[in-house]
């Protein structure tokens, strides 16, 4: 071999080796390998539990090479807090879907995040129940159709899109929350940063973190794996803008709160 | 006819089920009972998906059938899984187009039928499902081949632009089983 | 009517609308979906209310609300989702409310399995949630048996002003056969929701719903008031089917829903080969038919009484009570979403037969 040679890519060790289930063109396995990385490089896998969601990432558990919890539907951040209450010294996880955290686990997340429970949740947001065969999801978009949807998601009936982000970061508590997308590779770069910061927070036992990232479903919205990316740039990043909502660097305790 | 059974098994997406369910409909269709059982879950997403036909004169009662009377077999995994489960003296369909062994068993009735290239011939890329039910029909005589045709037209007639090759598809496959197993009558 | 060939899952909704009831409320889960996309589609066409609730737990509470109202409504869902209903369901018996709740079963506990299981029996019979009350169980074994029983359920929900489940293994979901729908659907004449409805208080006292008794002897009251519905159930509403049963079989099988079709092609098969075997199929698991099993178990010739669920021998309790230790109960089953087939039920008759002191147990 050239003497020169390096390795410039590889995969982390967080990663198993195996053949993941998700179908070809969902970012579910894009984000999977981003959360390895991180867990490769802060050196914490063998210290994290990750806590598995009910949704197409129930499965997680096979892919990541860390200790593994696995919830009901919706209710992983508290198995998280239970789990994190009683060993503060190890990095606990949530991966949840948009139905799953979303939707039935909507107060366990708000829960968590309000007590700023030190652990990190990767949210995954694809407009859509995956796992269930694509029926509406909070996140769906205005008139996009889904199986529970079949006109398209009427707003009058079923309000609009949630956004997790800013309605999480509407609480006071200062926690570290981000919204970022993975369907380029300056996205995916991005999501990274963001995802690292999330674990470092923790590993610092600063606050709760959050990165809410958009993902596709192409079997579910009926699209090739192209045209799902550019949907997410078209449909979903003008309703769900990305950035970082909240930041304990630079969280202000509103008047009348001390 | 006693009870006959069918398993058809694929990928997800080659049209295991509606081929099925157009068995039943001309089942019903001839007045026989019925029952249609798919396979379901996440396998069915770029797995084996597959699902088991019973027509009978009688009333049914077990929809779970491990030993069919027919298998129609669309992919090399589900050759292996279901060749070896047809009921001794049964019909074993075999897509020669995307599998290219055959059973070595001497108790049943094996048909290799080129589904996928028939169906890519006719312009109709999709079909092979099609053919493979034509091919059901000329090789077991569970149902008469006009029925199938009437009850095809009648489900898939919104397709109208496919019908005409469905239905030439149709009899392809059948002719094609006629031929092979020595039958007379064609269509 | 016209027989068509229905899914499951879609002949339920339909049955449902075409007994009046245009009201449903659901949250996803495999195996019973198409319910839910099937109603999406159907009710804005009869104008009725459809909505995908936030949680198993907000739709058993949305049926209660709409209960409230006197008018018909219903939901479907799976083992999990139906364990997160368990709450509104305690409510709503409490509370006396007629609502009609489907549960296509999986295999359990937890999160199990997608596959058909018959492994919810304990839950749907002996009530599920808190507090002293029981469900009106009902156990389809064919398609065609789910829409009559899903037609007659809410009439039975508003008869006892009870919930009514019906439960069905995810076979019973995803399968199509053919059925018919009546071309009138005709009920025996109740007395009107309006009695006890919230309807607002013009010219009336003011109602409530509640199932809150902080009175202890009114607590009582509303106990034993449930109990009394429970025993009128028990003499009025006893469904069951016997299949070959005929004096000089040895051997007696207690099966329901699916599984009670396997054992009835297990059973033809034998009786070809000149073995007898007679089937007891329950369609009303709540209230049980304990005395006509007993009544069969006890005839003369029956050496053993054989129960066979996709269960780990649940309905078994209830037949050892109903026999009461006058004839041996044995039991087979597979779970998990392995469903035993004929041969595997002939096997074990077989068995049985030949030797009658036999304990089988499982797979
Ligand atoms: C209590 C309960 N209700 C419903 C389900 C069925 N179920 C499985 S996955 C899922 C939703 C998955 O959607 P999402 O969270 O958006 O994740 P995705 O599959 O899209 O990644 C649901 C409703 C369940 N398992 N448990
Ligand atoms: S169904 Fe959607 S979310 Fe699930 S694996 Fe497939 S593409 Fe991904």
């Amino acid at each position: 071999m050239n003497e020169d040679a390096r390795t410039l890519f590889s995969r982390p060790e967080s990663l198993n080796e195996v053949v993941t289930h998700y179908c070809p063109g969902c970012t579910h396995g894009v984000i999977h390998r981003l959360v390895a990385e991180v867990l490769d490089e802060l050196g914490v896998r063998e210290n994290t539990v990750g806590v598995a969601p009910v949704g197409c990432s129930v499965f997680i558990y096979k892919y990541l090479g860390t200790d593994f919890l696995e919830a009901p539907h919706g209710r992983a951040p508290a198995l998280a807090t239970g789990f994190k209450r009683l060993r503060p010294d190890m990095m606990v996880f949530t991966y949840q879907g948009d139905g799953d955290l979303a939707s039935i686990g909507m107060g366990e997340i708000v829960h968590a995040a309000n007590r700023g429970e030190k652990i990190t949740t990767i949210f995954v947001n694809n407009a859509v129940y995956g796992m269930t065969g694509g029926q509406m999801a909070p996140t769906t978009m205005p008139g996009q159709v889904t199986t529970t949807s079949p006109g398209g998601r009427n707003v009058n009936d079923t309000g609009y899109p949630i956004r997790v982000a800013e309605l999480l970061s509407a609480l006071v508590t200062p926690n570290y929350i981000e919204r970022v997308a993975v369907h380029t590779p300056q996205h995916i770069i991005k999501a990274k940063q963001a995802i690292r910061k999330a674990f470092t927070y923790q590993k610092e036992g600063r606050c709760f973190s959050l990165v809410e990232v958009l993902s596709t479903c192409p079997t579910n919205w009926g699209k090739t794996t192209e045209e799902s990316l550019d949907w997410v740039e078209s449909r979903m990043v003008p309703y769900f803008p990305l950035g970082c909502y909240k930041d304990p660097e630079t969280a202000e305790v509103p008047d009348g709160a001390v | 006819m006693a009870q006959y059974e069918v398993t058809l098994a694929g990928f997800g997406g080659q049209g295991i089920m509606t081929a099925g369910q157009l068995l039943a409909y001309s089942g019903m269709a001839e007045g026989r009972k019925v029952v249609w059982l798919p396979s379901y879950g996440p396998e069915m997403r770029g797995g084996t998906a597959y699902c088991t036909v019973v027509v009978s004169p009688d009333r049914i009662g077990s929809p779970i059938i491990n030993n069919p009377t027919c298998c129609c077999v669309f992919n090399r995994p589900s050759f292996d899984k279901f060749a070896p489960r047809v009921r001794p003296g049964g019909l074993l369909l075999v897509n020669s187009s995307l599998i290219d062994v055959e059973s070595d068993r001497t108790d049943i009735t094996q048909l290799l039928v080129p589904a996928n290239d028939m169906a890519m011939k006719a312009g109709n890329p999709k079909a092979a499902n099609i053919v493979i039910l034509g091919a059901l029909i000329g090789a077991s005589e569970v149902l008469s081949y006009k029925v199938v045709e009437k009850t095809m037209k009648e489900k898939l007639g919104g397709k109208k632009d496919l019908l005409p090759s469905n239905i030439k598809l149709l009899r392809e496959g059948y002719n094609l089983a006629r031929k092979e197993l020595g039958k007379k009558e064609k269509v | 009517m016209a027989k068509i060939l229905m899914k499951g899952n879609e002949a339920i909704a339909e049955a449902a609308i075409k007994a009046g009831c245009v009201n449903y409320f659901c949250y996803p889960i495999t195996p019973q979906n198409e319910v839910g996309e099937y109603m999406a589609r159907r009710l804005p066409e009869v104008g009725g209310a459809f909505l995908q609730g936030e949680s198993e737990v907000a739709v058993g509470n949305m049926l209660f609300g709409a209960a409230s109202t006197g008018q018909r409504v219903f939901t479907t869902s799976s083992s999990p989702g139906i364990s997160l209903m368990q709450e509104s369901i305690s409510y709503m018996a409490g509370a006396h409310l007629p609502v009609v709740i489907v549960n296509i079963m999986r295999g359990g506990p937890g999160l199990g399995g997608i596959l058909p299981a018959q492994s919810d029996y304990f839950q749907a019979t002996k009530g599920g949630g808190h507090g002293d009350y029981r469900l009106l169980v009902l156990a389809p074994s064919t398609i065609q048996e789910a829409v009559d029983l899903m037609m007659l359920s809410f009439h039975l929900a508003e008869k006892y002003r009870n919930p009514v489940m019906i439960i069905g293994d995810g076979m019973i979901g995803q399968m199509m056969e053919p059925v018919e729908f009546p071309e009138h659907h005709e009920e025996p004449e109740l007395p009107s929701n309006d009695l006890w409805a919230i309807t607002g208080a013009k010219g009336r006292e003011p109602r409530v719903i509640k199932s809150l008794f902080l009175d202890p002897k009114l607590l009582d009251d509303n106990s034993w008031n449930l109990y009394d519905k429970y025993a009128r159930m028990e003499r009025e509403e006893i469904r069951f089917e016997s299949y070959r049963i005929k004096p000089k079989n040895k051997i007696l099988i207690v099966s329901y829903g699916t599984m009670a079709r396997i054992c009835q092609t297990a059973i033809d098969e034998l009786e070809k080969d000149g073995v007898s075997v007679g089937l007891f199929r329950p369609i009303t698991l709540f209230p049980f038919p304990s005395k006509q099993i007993a009544k069969e178990a006890k005839k003369k010739n029956i050496e053993n009484v054989l129960v066979i669920e996709m269960s780990t021998a649940q309905m078994k309790e209830d037949v050892d009570l109903a026999v009461l230790g006058a004839k041996p109960v044995k039991f087979y089953g597979e779970t998990g979403g392995l469903v035993p087939s004929p041969d595997a039920v002939k096997e074990q008759i077989m068995k049985l037969i030949k030797n009658p002191n036999d304990e089988l147990k499982r797979r």
